[in-house]
């Protein structure tokens, strides 16, 4: 049997995440009623003109510099020339050209299992335009709504031949990818929205050969999963067709959810010619190198980075630590939090486990600092979270009361050591008071004791519940442990 | 009779209470009425709109809050977008298109408080040099009925003529302005690229068209394009600080301004008759002082061809938007090609599409190189050897057209003779230089015009010179033989 080896090439695409549209002033939002976020620009209305909106081109810069680009530092707009009825104009204005799109030849780390990273090569980085949306009317026929036309689209595509081997790096690039570009602010990342899009073309060769194989480009992926489940598929479905003594054919397939299966949406026959040129109604792009090097320099550390820093700085394990930089404002929250006292692996703890859950069920989110005034931001600060931890390392309270002292900062802001304070939480060390309770448990519960005198001994964990309860929460648990253990042995 | 006054002076009689905004609306309306269904200069006259900024206009003359162009009529070349006024660009494809928004250079015009009559004829998409590709109507010229008024302004410059209105707005992409004023016997000027906002000109070659002025004096040129230049953050082609200031228009004079006569357009293509009205009023400049010598500008032989490729290159682009579905007419076909095919096929004219296969074709991958990329390498190179020039020279000066007034109907099957009618006209396009047509003489008693053309940006220094050449030629401006 022949082993197959995948290439997958990755095509994104991202809106930007800009107030209004590339060359108008409509504002840039999802849904509405069809045709009210447009103007005779984005409708490409007789003598209507475009302005290039500074913002985009600023975030495509900050985008391509975190993805090692080479930036060009002359870069100009190119109308892509064909007729669809989601295209206004009849042409699309994007970039052209290998050293002309704002970013060209940069890579993106994926991480390998086991640790390091891989690096998938990047092509292009470039800006360009967004279509109209076509719509089947109730009334049968089809309509065209133009609310999406003109809004700044980024596309992001991988070098040929690609460094994807695998379904899963597919999906990792993508993860990483994501990840970046809602850390940098410059696109919400919502797959099943549209406002991020991916478009793997998928190609197999047998082990050994060097030629690539016939490429099929996938569309209509709307989740991380789906372009896992798409790459998989497209790869088996090739194979068999190989194995079968049969060719691959170029097309463009789509992605079916429901059945977990791809479909021919349309044969290549030819390439088509869009007549790209420089487009006469935009002045070219100039960047000062100067400029440049400070949009690098400002950049914020990235996602995987600042999840190694972690790592190595703080001695967590790659899930909690990928846990903590899976959005900026969490990792921002859990650097503060360690910068205010807090313990690095206590905090990341809780903010993994309770903290995320009150987030989760209250719709929440963590807020960026005390001085936000914001109703969807929680109460608690990065303060809260390195008072709990100090409050727990230091012996004053079990986890159990830092629950509830969470629990309560969640609710009205207070801080947990202050709550400790006023109402006298303080955890029970009195080796007095624990022995009483102790010794009272194991005369209220003679089964379990005699089952770990049989030599049961995870029973004790039952017995030190006891205790707990019997104490309110407030017994220190290592000393109860200790205590319990002794008498049961006496 | 107020229509044939300039438009300085119906603002001095209107600033000194001598007659009134509505009374100049009227007359001109009244004109319209009595002789434009002989010129066909107009494709819409809008009678109620333009009294009624009239009365506007008159109330800001009683409340002294004026401009210098306040109360006076305009017409509009129908290929700048009016709000709530059909705008065809003399095309079938638009018929029935009522924009919703202003040109910029529209907007300034109401701003200035002038009154705009109407809508002027034009080539289809402003494509070709005598007005009969228009697919509406036919505009005759003034000074002979059976004869074009050029183009593609056609319809603006014989409005001027005919004192159908005192000034009119076209715009330039190859000569469209210089090239029907010279035909008609007036003044029209073409400012340097960027200096007045496309904003709202329907585009033919993006990277040459420009909007200007056409007016019976350069005085009335040189207002106008005061009134509509000026940056706009719109337009991103549009230059800072660019608006004309007019000020020093009349301080200037001939003496020892130096003019280029540039070798290549003194040609055998000058007809013979017009080569003498020129020689005439080079004669006349020179007496008033002006130092004329012959200049070598050998890239002017490529400058029809290169026009010829960029300008249908931009405009196959340009013109893809007019598919019959956000608005104007559609025809139906089979499927969303068919009826895109169907639209335009049936609804473009035969100019309109000869002209995007040209310029599809000068794009395609195997020829692009070839065409495209090699005219706009011509393109720099001509505008270097220009600029080499106007080191040496204040401004080049040639015929506008290399003959007067054809007939209707005459070069219509020549396609090349008529294309080879802009070979004093492109250059200025190409490189965005200032360039203006004034009326220099007559030749079979029909106009000739001379052509001007400076660096970039010396738009006050090309309109002082015309001035002064203006008022040194013995044959200034001539009302044609209308009644
Ligand atoms: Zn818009």
């Amino acid at each position: 049997m022949v082993r197959y080896l995948p290439s997958v090439g990755m095509e994104v695409h991202a809106e930007l995440k800009t107030r209004s549209k590339m060359f108008c002033r409509c504002p840039v939002a999802f849904g509405g009623e069809p045709n009210t976020r447009v103007c005779p620009v984005c409708l490409g209305l007789p003598g209507a003109l475009p302005v290039p909106n500074r913002a985009a081109v600023e975030m495509v810069v900050r985008t391509a510099l975190a993805l090692n680009c080479q930036i060009a530092y002359d870069s100009v707009f190119h109308r892509k020339n064909y007729f669809y009825p989601d295209l206004p104009k009849g042409y699309q204005v994007s970039q052209y050209g290998e050293t002309n799109p704002i970013g060209y030849q940069g890579w993106l780390g994926i991480p390998v299992k086991g640790g390091g990273t891989k690096r998938i090569a990047i092509r292009r980085v470039h800006l360009e335009e967004d279509t109209g949306k076509l719509m089947h009317l109730p009334s049968g026929g089809s309509g065209v709504d133009f609310n999406r036309a003109g809004v700044p689209l980024m596309e992001i595509v991988t070098e040929f031949p690609p460094d994807i081997e695998s379904a899963d790096e597919a999906r990792d690039y993508l993860v990483q990818l994501r990840s970046i570009l809602v850390w940098l602010g410059v696109c919400d990342g919502k797959m099943e929205e549209g406002s991020l899009r991916c478009e793997p073309n998928i190609s197999i060769r047998p082990e050994g050969s060097d030629r690539h194989g016939v490429k099929t480009e996938l569309k209509n992926l709307n989740s991380f999963r789906a372009v896992h489940q798409g790459v998989l598929f497209e790869v088996a479905r090739q194979s068999a067709v190989l194995d079968r003594g049969e060719r691959v054919v170029q097309e463009t397939r789509g992605w079916n959810e429901s059945t977990q299966t791809s479909f021919v949406m349309r044969t290549k026959e030819s390439e088509q010619d869009y007549r790209y040129f420089a487009c006469p109604d935009l002045a070219p792009m100039h960047f000062e190198k100067d400029w440049v090097e400070r949009q690098r320099s400002e950049l914020p550390e990235l996602p995987l980075a600042m999840q190694e820093r972690f790592q190595r700085q703080f001695g967590l394990n790659a899930e909690h630590s990928g846990l903590l930089v899976s959005d900026r404002d969490w990792a921002e929250f859990f650097e503060e939090s360690v910068r205010l006292g807090g313990d690095a692996q206590v905090v990341c703890n809780w903010m993994n486990a309770d903290f995320a859950k009150l987030l989760n069920e209250s719709g929440q989110r963590a807020r960026r600092d005390a001085q936000e005034d914001d109703s969807t931001a929680s109460l608690v600060t990065p303060a809260h979270l390195a008072d709990i931890s100090r409050l727990i390392l230091n012996g004053t309270v079990n986890s159990k009361v830092a629950k509830q002292l969470l629990g309560e900062a969640f609710a009205t802001g207070a801080m947990p050591s202050r709550l400790v304070e006023q109402r006298g939480l303080t955890q029970v060390s009195d080796a007095s008071l624990i022995q009483d309770a102790v010794a009272r448990v194991i005369e209220d519960n003679p089964g379990p004791v005699d089952q770990f005198r049989s030599g049961k001994e995870g029973v004790i964990g039952f017995l030190v519940g006891k205790v707990m309860r019997e104490t309110e929460g407030r017994a220190n648990p290592s000393l109860v442990q200790e205590e319990m253990r002794r008498q049961l042995e006496k | 009779m107020l229509t044939q006054l300039s438009a300085s002076e119906l603002a001095a009689k209107l600033k000194s209470r001598e007659t009134s905004a509505i009374e100049v609306a009227e007359a001109h309306l009244a004109r319209i009425d009595q002789m434009d269904g002989e010129v066909g200069a107009y494709l819409e006259v809008c009678r109620e709109a333009a009294l009624e900024s009239a009365r506007l206009a008159q109330a800001r003359l009683d409340e002294h809050t004026d401009g210098p162009l306040t109360g006076i009529p305009i017409a509009v070349k129908d290929n700048l977008s009016t709000l709530g006024i059909e705008t065809t660009c003399a095309s079938r494809i638009l018929e029935g298109y009522v924009p919703p928004f202003d040109a910029t250079v529209v907007s300034k015009l109401k701003e200035a408080g002038m009154v705009l009559l109407g809508k002027t004829n034009l080539d289809e998409f402003a494509m070709g040099t005598s007005c009969e590709n228009s697919a509406l109507k036919v505009t005759r010229n003034p000074w002979d009925p059976d004869r074009s008024p050029g183009g593609s302004s056609g319809g603006s410059a014989a409005a001027v003529a005919a004192e159908l209105a005192p000034m009119a707005l076209g715009s330039d992409t190859g000569g469209s302005i210089r090239m029907p004023a010279a035909l008609c016997g007036i003044v029209g000027f073409k400012p340097t690229y960027g200096r007045v906002s496309r904003y709202g000109l329907v585009a033919f070659g993006s990277s040459l068209d420009q909007v200007g002025p056409l007016a019976r004096t350069v005085e009335d040129a040189a207002s106008l394009a005061a009134a509509v230049s000026g940056h706009d953050p719109s337009d991103s082609t549009s230059l800072r600080d660019s608006a004309i200031r007019t000020d020093g228009l009349k301080n200037g004079s001939l003496k020892g301004v130096k003019v280029g006569l540039p070798k290549q357009l003194m040609s055998d293509a000058v007809q013979p008759g017009v080569r003498d009205a020129f020689d005439m009023a080079l004669e006349a400049l020179v007496r008033e002082g002006a130092l004329v010598d012959e200049v070598d500008l050998p890239s002017i032989e490529y400058g029809v061809t290169t026009y010829y490729v960029i300008a249908p290159a931009e405009a196959s682009s340009n013109l893809a938007r007019f598919d019959g579905i956000r608005f104007g007419a559609q025809r139906t076909g089979e499927g969303h090609i068919g009826n895109v095919s169907a639209t335009r096929g049936q609804l473009f004219g035969h100019e309109v599409k000869l002209r995007i296969m040209v310029g599809t074709y000068a794009l395609s991958a195997g020829y692009y190189d070839d065409y495209y990329v090699r005219a706009q390498q011509v393109r720099s190179m001509m505008s270097d050897e220009f600029n080499r020039a106007f080191s040496d020279y204040d401004c080049l000066l040639s015929p506008t057209s290399p003959v007067v007034a054809f007939r209707l109907g005459e070069l219509r099957d020549d396609q090349m003779a008529l294309k080879m009618l802009d070979l004093c006209t492109i250059p200025a396009n190409l490189g965005g230089f200032p360039s203006i047509s004034l009326p220099c003489g007559f030749s079979q008693d029909l106009p000739v015009g001379m052509c001007l053309t400076g660096p970039v940006n010396s738009d006050e220094r090309l309109l002082q010179i015309a001035y002064a050449c203006e008022q040194g030629l013995p044959w200034g401006y001539r009302r044609p033989p209308m009644p």
